[in-house]
């Protein structure tokens, strides 16, 4: 991958209550220290607060961290979120708790890109987001 | 020339003997200390046996807080449970009882964690999803439905919403006849270290510390055998913090939680010898158990010197200890849990712990089913019954590298202490995320060198098995518990009074106003079967909200 001109801007989100946040914050350093611009939404969002600060940071990419078991119904609500606002168009990742094979084909089916379960090494996601990421 | 200084001597000589030809790598503790190869009487600098250690259940307690420890009695088992309803949930604590559990411990859904009735929009999926859903007082008297609350203890991982919990269980105990001298149990209630990890805070530290306050009063007026609080470092730990950072930071917080019950004017052995602790145990065994010798140590000291406590109960850290940490398991290979479950339980006993809970193996995946509950638990039961751990006190103490790492320990957490009072103390560095910046510092680093390598994790980053198919049971939410938490919760509101829930809830808001206990004003609302959510809409409405400092 060639340095590109412009960052890609990622906005790192924890939708919903799980306080989880060790590898959101962890993802958000190694995102950075691969050259991008990571804005983090801290702790307890909803889904509109998701949504509007993803496009009010106008974001090439959300990547959502999830590990309370809610991984699919908010990522359905969230990417139906985004298709209202007519920003569908950004990469959509999802990290965290995802226990199973078909739960990682079940949120491929319904829109999201990349899916990283725990223990994904960072070159692995900072790969996947370089290819994905076209310029808009 | 003495002994110790003969021994020093002849140690330099054998590792020039040893090593110098062949070096050996360089091996580093958890917490950054370098390591010797071997240890020696030399390497325990002016070591005194009874100043450092004395003898079990005496001062300063690093042997254990109890005389003869588990020959006489056992830890307490203490396998953390809930899920669903409070039926589910009541169902799964008889069985857990049945298996061999000698103490409960109630895992909350995050709705119930965060302050959210079930019928809630915000919180549609995770009714029941984590723990057991709890909405009014009526969900807890079916949790503890046929199990008198004189007969058995509890543990409640609950800290936004501690006093609510608390209020609920009281009334339960009401309403089943049980004097409140006689109710047992241990509320988290530990507010500092939710914003330091874990997140389940509600509003600001400052009014999250009286409520914290006013459950410690409560509980120390009113229910002498209830433990209002267990300072947790385990959390902090799973967040990235070392064992140093870990015992630093929480006898920090706990230092300011009996700061503020001194405030209130209460004397410190009235309420100390209630303080509990809840300690981590990760990856390295013999760093886990000098840790727990030294926190131990270390509060003591700071009990006896720093807030002149008389009753030796004060100064005994007494702790409810999880043996496996949960950011230990991986998902890869998930058996290997149960021996990473297996030794963390071992050490936490070797460390000296009053109740242990120990990390069941699918946790990487989901909750625990009926299964893998029970093989935790047999775990403990083999180490307390087969293995002869049980029959002698701090069997390590007295081994060179124990004492040595306990010293140390001791040492660095005492400085970093210091630090942090220098700097202003943990609210303040919880409010500018100054602690959780080092907490995450520890995360990072560690996060690459399990990529590199350089830590290492089997089946993750060495002996890994490519494309395994996992096919076990793992433990479903049933489709049926949301609906059924929201018929429970309509019934409820639809039978109760509204107007003495009103009452109760204006009540409640002038206290919280004030500068009153108020645990009795939660209670009463909770007795006119308010909800648990309709009680947190008043106090974030008075306490206002917390802006999360930025860290990453």
């Amino acid at each position: 991958m060639g340095k590109r001109e412009i960052p890609i801007r990622v906005l790192v989100a924890k939708p919903g209550l799980d306080g989880h946040d060790r590898g959101a914050k962890v993802v958000v350093r190694a995102l950075r220290d691969a050259g991008m611009e990571v804005i983090y939404t801290g702790l307890h969002q909803s889904v509109d607060q998701v949504v509007a600060t993803a496009i009010q940071e106008d974001v090439d990419v959300i990547g959502l961290s999830i590990l309370n078991g809610v991984h699919i119904p908010i990522s359905k609500k969230i990417i139906m979120k985004l298709k209202e606002k007519g920003v569908e168009d950004r990469l959509i990742t999802v990290g965290g708790v995802i226990p199973t094979k078909e739960d990682e084909e079940e949120l491929k089916r319904i829109g999201v890109h990349g899916v990283f379960p725990t223990s994904t090494p960072f070159d692995v996601i900072v790969d996947f987001i370089e290819s994905n990421v076209h310029p808009r | 020339m003495d002994k110790t200084e003969d021994i020093r001597k002849d140690k330099e000589r054998w590792v020039k003997d040893c090593l110098s030809k062949k070096p050996v790598k360089e091996a580093k503790s958890v917490s950054g200390f370098d390591l010797d190869v071997v240890y020696t009487p030399a390497d325990l600098n002016d070591f005194d046996y009874k100043r450092d250690l004395g003898f079990p259940g005496e001062y300063p307690y690093t042997r254990g807080v109890y005389g003869p420890m588990y020959r006489r009695n056992l830890w307490t088992m203490r396998q953390y449970a809930g899920f669903g309803t409070a039926e589910e949930t009541n169902e799964r604590f008889n069985y857990l009882l049945k298996v061999g559990n000698t103490g409960l411990s109630v895992a909350f859904d995050l709705a119930t964690q965060m302050g959210y009735d079930s019928d809630d929009p915000m919180v549609e999926e995770e009714v029941g999803r984590v723990g057991v859903a709890v909405d009014t007082v009526k969900d807890m008297e079916t949790i503890f439905a046929g199990m008198p609350l004189d007969k058995i203890t509890t543990s409640f991982t609950i800290n936004g919403c501690a006093s609510i919990i608390l209020a609920m269980y009281v009334v339960v105990a009401e309403k089943q006849g049980v004097p409140l001298e006689k109710v047992g149990g241990t509320l988290q209630n530990d507010i500092l270290k939710e914003y330091m990890a874990r997140g389940t805070w509600l509003y600001p530290p400052e009014p999250s510390l009286r409520m914290v306050t006013d459950v410690i009063e409560f509980c120390t007026k009113n229910l002498p055998r209830f433990n209002p609080i267990s300072i947790c470092g385990g959390h902090l730990r799973g967040a990235g913090a070392n064992p140093v950072q870990e015992g630093a930071y929480s006898l920090s917080n706990a230092i300011t939680y009996v700061e503020r019950a001194v405030e209130r004017g209460l004397d410190v052995d009235s309420f100390a010898p209630r303080l509990s602790f809840l300690l981590g145990n990760r990856e390295e065994f013999f760093e886990e158990i000098a840790k727990m010798r030294a926190v131990r140590r270390l509060w003591a000291r700071i009990m006896k010197e720093r807030f002149g406590a008389k009753d030796p109960r004060s100064m005994m850290l007494r702790v409810f200890a999880v043996g496996g940490g949960g950011i230990d398991l991986t998902k890869e290979q998930p058996e290997t849990n149960i021996v990473r479950a297996a030794i963390g339980t071992l050490g936490v006993i070797l460390g000296g712990a009053q109740a242990v809970m120990t990390c069941p193996y699918d946790e990487a995946y989901a909750i625990p089913t009926e299964e893998s509950e029970r093989l935790a638990l047999r775990t403990q039961q083999i180490i307390a019954h087969e293995s002869g751990v049980a029959k002698v006190v701090d069997p390590l103490g007295g081994s060179y590298y124990i004492e040595s790492l306990t010293n140390r320990i001791e040492e660095e957490m005492k400085k970093m202490m210091a630090d942090v009072e220098k700097r202003g103390g943990m609210v303040k560095l919880i409010e500018s995320g100054y602690v959780q910046g080092e907490i995450l510092k520890g995360a990072y680093e560690e996060e690459k060198k399990l990529i590199s390598g350089e830590k290492a994790k089997v089946g993750v980053n060495m002996f890994r098995v490519e494309e395994e198919e996992r096919d076990f049971e793992l433990h479903q939410l049933s489709p049926e518990t949301f609906t059924n938490q929201l018929a429970k919760l309509k019934a409820v509101k639809e039978e109760r009074d509204d107007e003495k829930v009103k009452a109760s809830l204006d009540r409640l808001r002038s206290a919280l106003k004030g500068t009153e206990n108020t645990i009795p004003y939660v209670m009463d609302v909770v007795r006119a079967y308010g909800t648990l959510g309709e009680i947190t809409a008043v106090m974030k409405d008075v306490f206002g909200k917390f802006r999360e400092p930025s860290v990453v």
